[in-house]
């Protein structure tokens, strides 16, 4: 529930479908016709009419296992802290349904011809919570903290490319860079913090954390640790009154309770496992009290080699693997069928993913063919290849914590078994497994998923040099031309040309192969029936929350 | 006495030391870092970034000065400030304890008086069918995972039957409620939790009763009672019973520090926001201050647990001096 985009309500769009439903079924002569559009003036009217009284009212109760941190926006790292922070702020950008960059507290914005400079026209009379003018000294100051080093955010990063930026007036400011850099675009949907409130603050320890103000279509009202947080609406939101009143955002850290909170309807929202979609909600109570939906989530898992382990420094080798390892089995199995192979680092919705890259089939024969050009056979009979007489026989590891994580290495530890590649599992609490074995490189394989920003920029993921201690390209991929075509993305607004190149990107990484790509899984969310207006988009189902409602007759909470 | 209980504070002060040495030390030296959140295993997030903030932690001071400056604060009983919410860590300390203290002082109290009773009967009547149903029944709820019975039990009286709220310590509505609504909802909330928790607490205590008991009874100074002509009721509930209480009462003492403990299991299934829950999370987020905090205090607690079982040893049994 992140993004939210100012599209006609749902009630026009009903009014537009019933249009086209009439004119279609009547008999088309002129005077039928005029009769038609008459009749369905009348009605549109009346929708109209109903959709600008519209249902205001009711409480939603998200259930959710993990409690925020902070609502401090440019100090909130964790998921939690993340959804709430997205109702009470605003950034300058966001993304829309289509995950198309579009405007939110800026009204426009225009990158200079160079793409050194983008020059943001704020939107006017945009209000914080306590009443207090928006204005461009807010963005200022979000910016400054972002870039103080006594500031504990883990956000700087982007804003490192900035290098001055500069309020021309109330309602204008200018960005520089010290060389073109696309995704700092998308960097500013930071949310945006009120400068009067905070200026003379120290961030890392104010009050403001448990009482925050913003620009958002939800006002913070409480918050009882261990328990909930809970909002409510901002009627002065500069996209409109959201209908629904208030936000519930309760904590509840065991995935059991949840279930039973949930099928209790003392929730109305949360995402389910692939199992409790497919077999634990699929009864009548279910389909009669709650709706369901499935879309890819913005993320991947692979299983990731340490290139610079002799085993895998041989593309083939890479590749038997693939061949080796039945993709579709994995879902079936793992995910009960709720995601899709993933060919490469991409949200598969999103421009940036290339479409014409295929995932290799599911074929043993290849597998052992490849392996065995590459000088890996069974010399002794003991069912395992070896080469040089070094067995093939590696570990994967992979954190705590995450079942579906697990369970895919069984099925791949299996597969490879049967080509003669023996794999050991190897879990890790996630705290010692970053510091210790990813940040370090003590590893031979590992089985991870990214999470994908919707900018495609990966530099920091794939650019061979961000392999130090604590870097993100820890399987120490390089790739002469995938570098120089990372730094070309990044210097380009052009979403053409960044198309090609990140299409060109995809196509190389799953010829290299540096990783096992396997699945994106599906996004699971639930909801409680009486919610209306909901639609999925590319962006999944937040995009239009203000709009969501509830029927007046068939309200719950009131207030 | 008084000369006693000063010369057990002194030792028991260095001890505490010792104990804060240790823990400061393994958790420190535990793998992981509190940079390494979850969540900041982001691309966004540079090595930069997360050196930067260790250091505006102080972590990356060596670990005998971090270790100084966290006893300079403790001696100013100031537990210093969480990394993971910038809150004073006394503050969410005792933000948690209530909740916790109330569930575990109920059970505890259920406990006993369900636990003796049982013990005792068992005891009486060593070998007989309600001595045997009686070491099933504890046993069972010994032997019972938490967290097992209380999604069964959820299930059933939460939601099917509604008879009970599911999870939580309130209701939504909590805030609108009058003063006695107030009490009923949190009792009706506090039903599950303490239910469970006495359950599997109650094989402790009452096979620690009946094996006192029985132990008692084959005294001699049993026997004389008896031989004497006393009343069987008398023999039991007077000259038995309070001899064989006092290995309850040591137990009582060590119970002192799970009073503040809490159990994680069991307050994640109900969605309480207690200790133990706290210290789990700490934990997992390499929060040291929240977890010196919990631990520091959790051994204050166990040191004076044993020394007022020490002392109330000697009020009830007059054969024990403290010297």
């Amino acid at each position: 529930m992140n993004k939210y985009s100012n599209s006609t309500s749902a009630a026009f769009k009903k009014a537009a479908f019933l249009w086209y439903g009439i004119s279609k079924t009547e008999i088309p002569t002129t005077k039928n016709r005029l009769k038609s559009y008459r009749k369905a003036i009348f009605l549109v009217t009346i929708l109209f009419l109903l959709g600008f009284t519209p249902n205001y009212g009711d409480t939603i109760v998200t259930g959710s296992i993990g409690e925020p941190r902070t609502l401090v926006p440019i100090l909130a790292s964790d998921s939690s802290s993340g959804t709430i922070c997205s109702l009470i702020f605003n950034g300058l950008v966001k993304y829309d349904k289509d995950l198309n960059l579009t405007g939110d507290l800026a009204e426009k914005w225009e990158v200079s011809q160079d793409g050194l400079d983008i020059t943001f026209y704020l939107r006017k009379g945009v209000l914080w919570h306590d009443g207090a003018p928006f204005t461009s000294k807010d963005v200022e100051f979000t910016y400054k903290s972002l870039i103080d080093p006594n500031v504990r955010t883990p956000y700087g990063g982007d804003f490192q490319m900035v290098k001055s930026l500069k309020v021309i007036d109330d309602y204008t400011l200018k960005v520089f860079y010290k060389e073109p850099f696309s995704p700092g675009l998308a960097s500013w949907g930071m949310n945006i913090m009120p400068a009067h409130l905070l200026e003379k603050e120290d961030l890392n320890a104010t009050k403001f954390a448990r009482n925050p103000i913003g620009t958002g279509p939800y006002k913070f009202k409480l918050w009882k640790t261990g328990e909930r947080v809970e909002l409510v609406s901002n009627h002065d939101y500069f996209e409109g009154r959201p209908c629904i009143d208030g936000y519930i955002y309760r904590v509840i850290p065991d995935t059991a309770t949840l279930f039973l909170e949930l099928r209790a309807q003392a929730v109305d929202y949360t995402s389910l496992t692939p199992i409790q979609y497919r077999r634990q909600t699929e009864t009548e109570f279910f389909k009669k009290n709650f709706q369901r939906f499935n879309f890819p989530s913005f993320g991947y898992t692979y299983m990731g080699y340490n290139l610079k382990d002799p085993k895998f420094k041989n593309v083939d080798v890479r590749r038997a693997i693939n061949y080796a390892v039945n993709k579709e089995e994995i879902i079936k199995g793992v995910l009960l069928g709720l995601g899709r192979i993933s060919t490469g680092p991409f949200i598969p919705e999103s421009w940036a993913y290339n479409k014409d890259v295929l995932p290799l089939e599911y074929d043993p024969g290849k597998a052992k063919e490849l392996l065995k050009n590459a000088g890996w056979s069974d010399s002794d009979g003991d069912g395992i290849l070896e080469k040089d007489g070094i067995k093939f026989s590696f570990t994967v590891i992979t954190n705590q914590g995450n079942d579906e994580r697990k369970m895919t290495l069984e099925i791949i530890q299996r597969r490879l078994r049967e080509v003669g590649i023996e794999v050991k599992i190897k879990i890790i609490e996630w705290s010692a497994f970053v510091s210790e074995f990813i940040d370090k490189r003590r590893f031979e394989a590992v089985l991870l998923g990214w999470g994908l920003s919707l900018d495609p920029d990966m530099y920091d993921i794939w650019h061979s040099s961000k392999t130090r201690e604590g870097e993100f390209n820890f399987i120490g991929y390089s790739n002469k031309e995938v570098d120089r075509l990372l730094l070309e993305g990044r210097r380009t607004f052009n979403q053409e040309e960044r198309k090609r190149i990140y299409h060109r990107i995809h196509e190389i990484l799953y010829e290299d192969e540096p990783c096992l790509f396997l699945f994106v899984p599906d996004a699971l969310p639930v909801l409680h029936n009486r919610f209306k207006g909901v639609e999925v988009a590319p962006s999944g189902i937040g995009y239009n929350f203000i709009k969501w409602f509830v029927p007046r007759s068939e309200q719950r909470y009131t207030r | 006495m008084g000369k006693y209980v000063f010369k057990r504070i002194i030792g028991l002060a260095a001890l505490l030391l010792g104990i804060t040495i240790i823990t400061f030390s393994v958790i420190h030296i535990a793998p992981g870092r509190p940079t390494d959140l979850e969540a900041q295993f982001n691309p966004k997030v540079s090595m930069e970034a997360r050196e930067r903030i260790a250091h505006l932690y102080g972590l990356d001071k060596p670990l005998h000065i971090q270790y100084i400056e966290w006893l300079k604060r403790f001696a100013r009983l100031d537990f210093g400030i969480s990394f993971m919410d910038s809150r004073p860590v006394m503050q969410k300390i005792l933000e948690r304890m209530p909740i916790t203290l109330t569930i575990e002082l109920f059970s505890i109290i259920l406990i006993l008086l369900i636990g003796i009773p049982i013990g005792v009967g068992s005891a009486v009547k060593e070998g007989s069918f309600y001595d045997r149903f009686m070491t099933v029944f504890v046993f069972i709820g010994f032997a019972m995972p938490t967290f097992w019975l209380s999604l069964i039990l959820m299930d059933f009286i939460g939601v099917r039957w509604g008879i009970l709220p599911i999870s939580g310590i309130k209701s939504l509505e909590f805030e609108k409620f009058g003063n006695f609504e107030k009490i009923i909802d949190m009792s009706k909330h506090l039903i599950l939790p303490v239910f469970v928790s006495a359950f599997g607490g109650l094989a402790g205590i009452s096979r620690y009763m009946r094996s006192s008991m029985l132990n008692v009874l084959k005294q001699d100074y049993i026997r004389t009672a008896r031989a004497k002509g006393l009343r069987e009721k008398d023999v039991l509930y007077k000259h038995a019973l309070k001899n064989a209480l006092l290995p309850v009462v040591t137990i009582l003492g060590l119970s002192v520090p799970g009073l503040i403990g809490g159990s994680v299991i069991f307050e994640s299934i109900f969605s309480i926001p207690g200790m133990g829950r706290l210290f789990y999370e700490s934990v997992m987020a390499r929060d040291y201050p929240v977890i010196m905090g919990v631990l520091v205090i959790g051994a204050v607690l166990t040191l004076l647990g044993n020394l007022l079982a020490d002392i109330s040893y000697a009020a009830v049994d007059p054969r024990i001096k403290l010297e």
